[in-house]
């Protein structure tokens, strides 16, 4: 009889609570969200052309134009997928936030909430990495299978890649943080 | 917690470990070299940073998996689950950037000029293609043994709803 009443009051306290140290969740869900937005639309617009010149016939030079768009590389058409599905996450969980009290999944929602999370993250974590050993690649090359290198000719191309990259660990340590809150409290989800 | 609990548990985690161990050992061993118009071509995973990466990874995740073989299962395995959670991501993340430059030795990207590297070395490349399933294997495992620790720290909160 006392178990439940306090049972009961630790569930009370958790709506209580809401306003106060249990609006952290939805603010690092929203940092997350602008994180893995930026790295969408950073890496989407990642495009840079250079002309090169090859040749010089007679007394007029012959120029090459060759151009970098992210999507010569799967690793960063993975990478612009992953994030915009980590920003599609990031939306529905603060949407949820909002109408959680409503519905009552009788303690499904722990479960489905933090393995989503989890799916995110793994998703997030494994594109950014597979992009930064790519952007290395091209930054410094491979004399062992020569291949040279290409951010000497497409600098800024390089550079935004970086950026992008960058903002998507960022979103994937607040996607953390976020997890690990969720999975720390006793059930008392704050989503 | 009861014995139906943490034997699943244990069971995960002995065959992650075993299959990280494998995939280390694969990926540490292949080795090929060719001959290409006088030249000596030698393909070790020493030569990619990539590579190298993913054995350290499963170096790691090899010892704490070990090292958490022999943790006795109580109620707190809150800890255990955040340390899990980002070891998962560090393997995850080794595997995914390996499978990437895999795919490039493999088939290469015209657009920045690089050519494929398995047509001379095929025997490296089927050797780091093991060593990446093994560690695919280990993903897998990983994954479950996440999501069913996750359960049991649903069990072990007494939710009255």
């Amino acid at each position: 009889m006392g178990e439940e009443g306090q049972v009961k009051a630790l569930e009370g306290s958790s709506n209580i609570g809401r306003s106060g140290v249990m609006a952290t969740v939805p603010l690092l869900r929203v940092l997350a969200l602008f994180a893995t937005a930026a790295a969408t639309i950073v890496m989407a617009l990642n495009k840079e052309t250079h002309t090169f010149v090859v040749a010089t016939v007679g007394n007029t030079p012959v120029k090459l134009t060759l151009t970098a768009k992210f999507q010569h590389n799967p690793a960063n058409v993975m990478f612009v997928i992953a994030n915009g599905v980590a920003t599609l996450h990031s939306l529905l969980m603060l949407a949820l936030s909002f109408v959680s009290h409503t519905y009552d999944l009788k303690g499904l929602r722990f479960l489905i909430v933090a393995a989503l999370d989890m799916m995110t993250i793994a998703l997030v974590s494994g594109a950014a990495t597979a992009t930064v050993f790519m952007g290395e690649l091209a930054r410094h090359g491979n004399s062992h299978a020569r291949w040279n290198k290409i951010c000497d000719n497409f600098e800024r191309y390089c550079n935004q890649g970086s950026g992008a990259i960058i903002a998507s660990y960022i979103g994937i340590l607040f996607l953390m943080i976020v997890n690990m809150v969720n999975i720390s409290k006793r059930g008392r989800l704050s989503l | 917690m009861n014995k139906a609990q943490w034997i699943p548990i244990i069971v995960l985690r002995f065959i992650a470990m075993a299959s990280t161990f494998v995939a280390t050992l694969v990926m540490i061993t292949s080795h090929d070299s060719a001959k290409v118009l006088g030249m000596t071509f030698q393909a070790k995973y020493n030569n990619s940073p990539t590579l190298k990466y993913f054995v350290i990874v499963c170096v790691i995740t090899t010892v704490y998996s070990l090292a958490t073989l022999f943790v006795p299962p109580k109620k707190s395995w809150r800890p255990v689950l955040v340390l899990d959670l980002i070891i998962m991501s560090f393997l995850i993340s080794s595997f995914s950037a390996a499978v990437g430059v895999g795919q490039l030795g493999k088939e290469g990207n015209s657009h920045a000029g690089w050519l494929p590297i398995c047509g001379q070395v095929p025997k490296f490349c089927h050797h780091v293609s093991a060593a990446l399933i093994a560690g695919f294997v280990a993903v897998i495992f990983y994954v479950l043994l996440l999501l069913y620790s996750l359960n049991n720290v649903l069990d072990l909160v007494a939710f009255k709803a």
